[in-house]
């Protein structure tokens, strides 16, 4: 076909499109990969039983607080990723700044507390679930996000692949700390971090061969 | 530089809102950009400059909700551009994919230089011209452009040989300064 014909035949019909598209899909991603996280937790795993006690305490509003802002961050370069020659920016750095702050509170937690209450702050009672199940609900929101992705257009699909697999991780994490009863700083920062890391890593292995369009 | 954003963002903005004959403006100028930048980086394979040319153009459309309003074109367009550039190495050799896949965002003024017409070429090439001392431009234009020889040129000007061959490569080094700085 001659380029003038397939021009043509472009422009012959709806070239109009309504602006916003690459944020609405991103939104929707999310909230489809949240909705399914948030109906496992209350038809599987229960809500923590003690939660209507546990939202006076300001450790439950830090453990929700560290993915919420995993993720706040992720969607920022989600959205940027999603364009073609998008880079994720600033929020990389920002993320791990935020990271260390978290880390070092985390050590000084540690440090701070009697000898022989260290391991259990730190290990809790469920930090292999809490890894696995983050890890799970993160799965339905990577499956969306990269079904949204697929049909915009990063250009760098592994760094896109890792946005969108922080983003489900932030949002699986958020959820999942509704049923998890763990009230230390430390277990967060490594237990929520590891299941948060996860699907972020996954999706920057899979990135470059799924989120592949033409 | 700024003219060829201005004008092809504003045909892609009427033809998002609706104006179809807008759109067939940006598509044929937009080809011929597209056109040019990878018959340069296509020297190889001529053969493959026109489909790859098509096949951006329908990425482009197919894409096209991905261009966010306030942002510039031609970074957008460079992107899909190598995107499907590198597409198409990679199935020939993924060595060649790689070496285009490093030398990232080198282009984007290319592609904007990388003009349509040959004379709209020159135009720009005589305008960046002019910014060169003598010493520079004219080796440049004597020899890379109106292909004569070092001899020649060294007598057509009464500079040395070794004087041209020195003006060519720090006329074109400033060349490549300026283009880079108008980026």
């Amino acid at each position: 076909m001659k380029t003038e014909a397939l021009i043509a035949m472009l422009a012959n019909g709806p070239v109009q499109v309504a602006p916003g598209a690459v944020a609405r899909r991103v939104l929707a991603a999310v909230a489809v990969g949240g909705a399914v996280a948030l109906g496992v937790v209350l038809a599987a795993l229960r809500l923590r039983p003690d939660l209507a006690a546990a939202v006076h305490a300001p450790m439950f509003w830090l453990k929700l607080a560290v993915p919420v802002v995993v993720a706040a961050l992720a969607i920022v370069a989600v959205r940027r990723l999603a364009r073609p020659g998008g880079r994720a920016g600033p929020v990389v750095a920002i993320g791990a700044v935020l990271a260390v702050v978290l880390a070092a509170f985390a050590v000084a937690d540690v440090a701070l507390a009697p000898a022989g209450e260290r391991a259990a702050i730190v290990l809790g009672r469920t930090a292999l679930p809490c890894v696995v199940l983050v890890t799970a609900l993160s799965l339905p929101g990577l499956a969306a996000l990269f079904v949204a992705l697929r049909s915009l257009a990063p250009t760098r699909l592994r760094a896109a692949g890792a946005a969108a697999g922080a983003l489900a991780a932030g949002v699986g994490a958020a959820i999942y700390a509704l049923h998890c009863n763990e009230m230390t700083l430390p277990f967060v920062a490594v237990w929520y971090a590891l299941g948060m890391a996860v699907p972020a890593a996954l999706g920057a292995l899979l990135g470059p061969r799924w989120l592949r369009w033409s | 530089m700024e003219d060829v954003e201005e004008a092809l963002r504003s045909a892609l903005l009427l033809a998002l809102s609706g104006d179809n004959e807008a759109y067939v403006a940006f598509l044929t100028r937009t080809g011929a950009h597209l056109r040019s930048y990878f018959r340069r980086r296509l020297a190889s394979s001529p053969n493959d400059v026109e489909d790859l040319v098509q096949e951006t153009l329908l990425a482009i459309h197919n894409r096209r909700h991905t261009f966010e309003p306030t942002a510039r074109l031609m970074p957008w367009l460079y992107a899909i551009a190598r995107y499907k550039l590198i597409d198409l190495l990679r199935a020939q050799s993924p060595r060649r994919a790689i070496e285009v896949a490093l030398d990232d965002d080198e282009g984007i003024a290319e592609l904007v230089h990388a003009d349509a017409s040959p004379a709209e070429t020159r135009r720009d090439l005589a305008r960046l011209l002019d910014a060169l001392p003598d010493r520079y431009r004219l080796p440049i234009v004597l020899v890379k452009l109106e292909g004569r020889s070092v001899a020649e040129a060294a007598q057509a000007t009464g500079i040395s040989q070794a004087a041209i061959k020195v003006g060519i490569h720090r006329g074109l080094k400033k060349l490549a300064a300026i283009v880079a700085k108008r980026r």
